[in-house]
């Protein structure tokens, strides 16, 4: 491509400058920082409206979390199961795609892990089980997450009204698997698994005593750095990604927005299935009906604070999986639905200064299109 | 030609005053000192490159950012760091590039959005609030039906409404940026008109363009903007084109458009190469045929353009042809193969690239890297096993941006943080800087400057001397006229007439575009 012999201005060289990563650091810290701030201001006035001292309540929080073995073993095996969870609802939502379903998602991998775990003869090598086990989990959430998918590409379904449905039918099909056909009697769950039960932080070290963090931890940070691999270095990640930020301009450039709209909700479902060995390999060894309510929903708010990036999210699980196992610790001296209070703070303060911060720091930054 | 601007005495308080102007936006100035002088009943042109600071400065005058420093005055009244509201209040009316109306309400509801007149409490007033619309509309010739839908509207008619809005609100002072980016010629003629009787009635307007024969035709004075500064106050009368261009741009620069710049009698390719149309048929979204049985043949190394009025089926026509919208009826051909039914990824590797006509919405991801944005619809060529590969990335934007000029020249910054014309000059670079044999180029220089306008122009006549088949696509009538071989006008789906581009003109084309005359489709 020749230049036009009537502009001379050209012979810039292109520079690359250090710039923006500092700013897009800020945008990505700030704002939840700034939620933290006021979920800790509410804290604090929820506490005085105990009439408890809010430092010493927080110390006893951090305490009970972070402060022993057993309490962190809890907090990072709590984390394991958002972690899956958050990075599925992030990575359809990097698509432009809502997912609600990771709940119903999540708990048809917990049983699908635990039928092939009974399936599989006692002596299977655990890698071998494991992997089993996995695929089965992600394929179970997988085949869960491809109905929404299909309607939406098929007939413009929306994918929130559908995984909001789907939920209730993939539980309500799941408790009948259990309740008329595979329980131990006298219980919600299924026999133990003969193979594929992952060893846990307590086997390696016994400080960890009690605790259920288990090596699906492990897996859950592979997983995100597999996500974050297929986001930012595959083509398949910059296809996803165009779709999700500018629909038009990706079907300009040639990408099926329908095929990536199957591919990131199917995939979002089969993260959300893994999250199942969690408990049924790592922790119980047996599928239990509702054995992680209510994680599949918290993943909506793990993938919200994380802001939609992989290792944002194991952030935002482990701080979730703070707050939640924080709240047994101070149960004591403040009902632990405080907990659940703060939550909602920091999910509502981090929706409100997203895009509030966003804007102070871009007017303050500055952006000429004159 | 130029009518009004009766000679001010030293006694006149100008309308508008604004003087030492700074404002930064962390590294980037976009004003520095900038002043701009509009005595009352005047219209005053600002014109300047992309990025010149016209915009910033305006801003500044509605309110909608305050200066680092600098002092504004509104009639003889320092008003420096106003609000919005205390702007609208002194009767500044700002009429933004992009319109800001609610597509599901009526014109008149539209209008009084925000202060609607009021029976029996609750109850909205509409009677009422369509003959004061009426009135505002026959009093200043701004013709529109009040109650009919924003959504219904041409793109002409929806500015109407928006200047009406800004009346409406008792705007004496009016702001119009770049208003004619979207209007066909009798449009602005039209627009002319109504602006010239607000003058005469004593309005003071401010014109923010860059289009040089525009700020000829109406202006009374012109101030001159570059690099964030005044470079120039003149008197319209006083000055050419010319002038003004080469103050704009820091140096002498050639008006391409409207010149003819192509040697005549050149040979075409053969026949079969190229892209060719048959009997296309295309469906829009309320059933009717939006494209009507249009034929014809772009060769290889010929630039066919297609004038028209915007809304004639223009667009359709080019997605129908990228391929971003089904195909009724009809074939397209490129180089002899069969394309209709083939994905957009299918057209790019058969050869077809696609300068598409809106840069923002289509053209490119604006959270994206320059470089990023570079290797959309390549990307398969960029990566090798599903992986991307970064490295070839950053070189292959090196060099498009260096042999594009796009500035800033950081391949790591945001789409979204270039000025319009760079952001162009990306669509640009990636389209005519990969492997193709047909070029879809549609508005390609559209909210363009000068500079950039002549060497996107270059770029096209290059790739025709390089034996590739061109279909442009311009509401600009002398840039169709200026590069085009053969010229055909759309008229409601069709085309209306197909002729040589020696042989046509501005008159001739103008009305096959308004509809007065049909002609042969040869």
């Amino acid at each position: 491509m020749s230049a036009s012999p009537l502009v001379e201005a050209k012979g810039v060289q292109p520079t690359f400058t250090a710039a923006p990563w500092r700013e897009r650091a800020e945008e990505a810290l700030i704002p939840p920082l700034v939620a933290l701030l006021v979920a800790l201001i509410c804290g604090d006035l929820l506490i005085l409206s105990y009439g408890q001292s809010p430092a010493a309540v927080y110390r006893m929080l951090l305490e009970g979390t972070w402060g022993n073995a057993y309490g962190f073993g809890q907090v990072l095996y709590k984390a394991t199961t958002l972690a899956f969870t958050g990075l599925a609802v992030s990575f359809g939502l990097r698509a432009g795609l809502f997912n609600i379903g990771a709940e119903s998602q999540l708990a048809a991998g917990g049983f699908a892990a635990a039928l092939t775990g009974l399936v599989l003869p006692g002596g299977t090598p655990l890698a071998l089980a494991l992997l089993v086990c996995m695929i089965a989990a992600g394929f179970a959430g997988g085949v869960v997450g491809s109905v929404p998918a299909y309607l939406k590409t098929r007939f413009g379904a929306h994918e929130v009204i559908v995984t909001i449905m789907l939920n209730f039918i993939v539980l309500a099909l799941l408790n009948w698997f259990i309740a008329g056909h595979l329980h131990v009697p006298e219980t919600l769950h299924t026999p133990e698994i003969h193979a594929g039960v992952l060893p846990r932080l307590a086997d390696i070290d016994s400080r960890f005593h009690g605790s259920a963090a288990n090596l699906a931890l492990i897996v859950a940070v592979l997983v995100a750095i597999a996500v974050w691999f297929y986001l930012f270095r595959a083509r398949g990640g910059y296809e996803l990604r165009a779709v999700g930020l500018q629909p038009q301009t990706a079907e300009y450039g040639g990408i099926s927005v329908n095929r990536v709209w199957m591919r990131a909700l199917t995939f979002s479902g089969v993260i959300a299935g893994m999250g199942g060995i969690n408990y049924v390999l790592g922790y119980k060894h047996y599928y239990e009906d509702g054995f992680a309510s209510g994680a599949g929903f918290l993943g909506i708010a793990v993938a919200l604070v994380g802001r939609n990036h992989p290792f944002g999210v194991i952030i935002a699980a482990f701080f979730f999986a703070t707050l939640s196992q924080g709240g047994l610790a101070i149960h004591a001296f403040v009902p632990k639905q405080m907990m659940d209070v703060l939550q909602g703070v920091v999910i509502i303060a981090v929706a409100t200064a997203v895009p509030e911060v966003r804007r102070i720091l871009r007017g303050a930054r500055g952006r000429s299109d004159a | 030609m130029i009518s009004g601007a009766a000679p001010k005495s030293a006694s006149v308080v100008p309308a508008i005053r604004m003087d030492g102007i700074d404002k930064s936006f962390g590294a980037i100035r976009a004003n520095r000192g900038a002043s701009v002088e509009v005595m009352p009943g005047e219209i005053h042109a600002l014109v300047g490159e992309n990025g010149a600071g016209k915009s910033t400065l305006m801003r500044i005058l509605g309110g909608l950012m305050k200066p680092d420093s600098g002092h504004v005055e509104v009639n003889g009244r320092d008003v420096t760091g106003w609000s919005t509201n205390e702007a609208i209040a002194a009767g500044i009316g700002i009429v933004h590039q992009h319109f800001m109306l609610v597509p599901t309400l009526s014109v008149a509801e539209n209008l009084v959005l925000g202060a609607e007149p009021k029976t029996r409490g609750i109850v909205l007033d509409y009677k009422h609030a369509a003959d004061d619309v009426r009135k505002l509309s026959n009093e200043t010739g701004l013709v529109i039906a009040p109650e009919r839908l924003i959504s219904d509207l041409s793109v002409g008619e929806a500015q109407r409404v928006e200047i009406l809005k800004v009346l409406f609100r008792g705007a004496r002072i009016l702001v119009l940026d770049e208003p004619t980016a979207v209007l066909s010629p009798p449009e602005v003629r039209e627009l002319w008109t109504v602006l010239r009787r607000l003058r005469d009635k004593g309005d003071t307007i401010v014109l923010i363009t860059h289009r040089l024969d525009e700020v000829v035709e109406i202006s009374n004075t012109i101030t001159v903007m570059r690099a964030g500064q005044t470079v120039a106050r003149v008197k319209t009368s006083a000055t050419t084109p010319a002038e003004i261009a080469r103050l704009m741009v820091g140096r002498e620069v050639s008006l391409s458009a409207g010149k003819r710049v192509q040697p005549s009698g050149r040979p075409t390719g053969p026949p079969d190469k190229g892209l060719e149309a048959r009997s296309l048929i295309v469906m829009g979204s309320r059933g009717i045929r939006v494209i009507d049985g249009v034929s014809f043949t772009v060769r290889p190394g010929e630039i066919f353009g297609i004038a028209g009025v915007e809304g004639n089926g223009q667009t359709e026509l080019i997605e129908a042809l990228a391929g971003l919208r089904p195909v009724f009826a009809g074939e397209i051909l490129i180089d002899g193969a069969d394309i209709t039914r083939r994905s957009v990824a299918q057209r790019h590797d058969a050869g077809l690239s696609h300068i598409p006509e809106d840069r923002q919405r289509r053209g490119l991801i604006l959270e994206y890297t320059v470089a990023n944005n570079l290797i959309l619809g390549v990307q398969k060529h960029f990566s090798s096993r599903g992986i991307i590969d970064s490295t070839r990335v950053m070189e292959n934007a090196m060099q498009e941006i260096s042999s594009f000029d796009i500035r800033p020249p950081n391949p790591v910054l945001t789409a979204r943080s270039l000025s319009g014309g760079n952001q162009q000059k990306v669509v640009v670079a990636r389209e005519m800087g990969r492997e193709f044999s047909v070029l879809l180029a549609s508005q390609p220089t559209r909210g363009v400057d000068v500079g950039a306008i002549e060497f996107i122009h270059q770029q096209l006549l290059d790739a025709r001397a390089q034996g590739k088949a061109i279909l442009l696509v311009s509401a600009e009538l002398n840039e169709v006229l200026a590069l085009s071989d053969r010229v055909a006008v759309m008229y409601r789906g069709k085309f209306a007439v197909v002729m040589p581009a020696a042989e046509a003109s501005e008159e001739v084309l103008g009305e096959y575009m308004i509809g007065t005359k049909k002609g042969n489709t040869a």
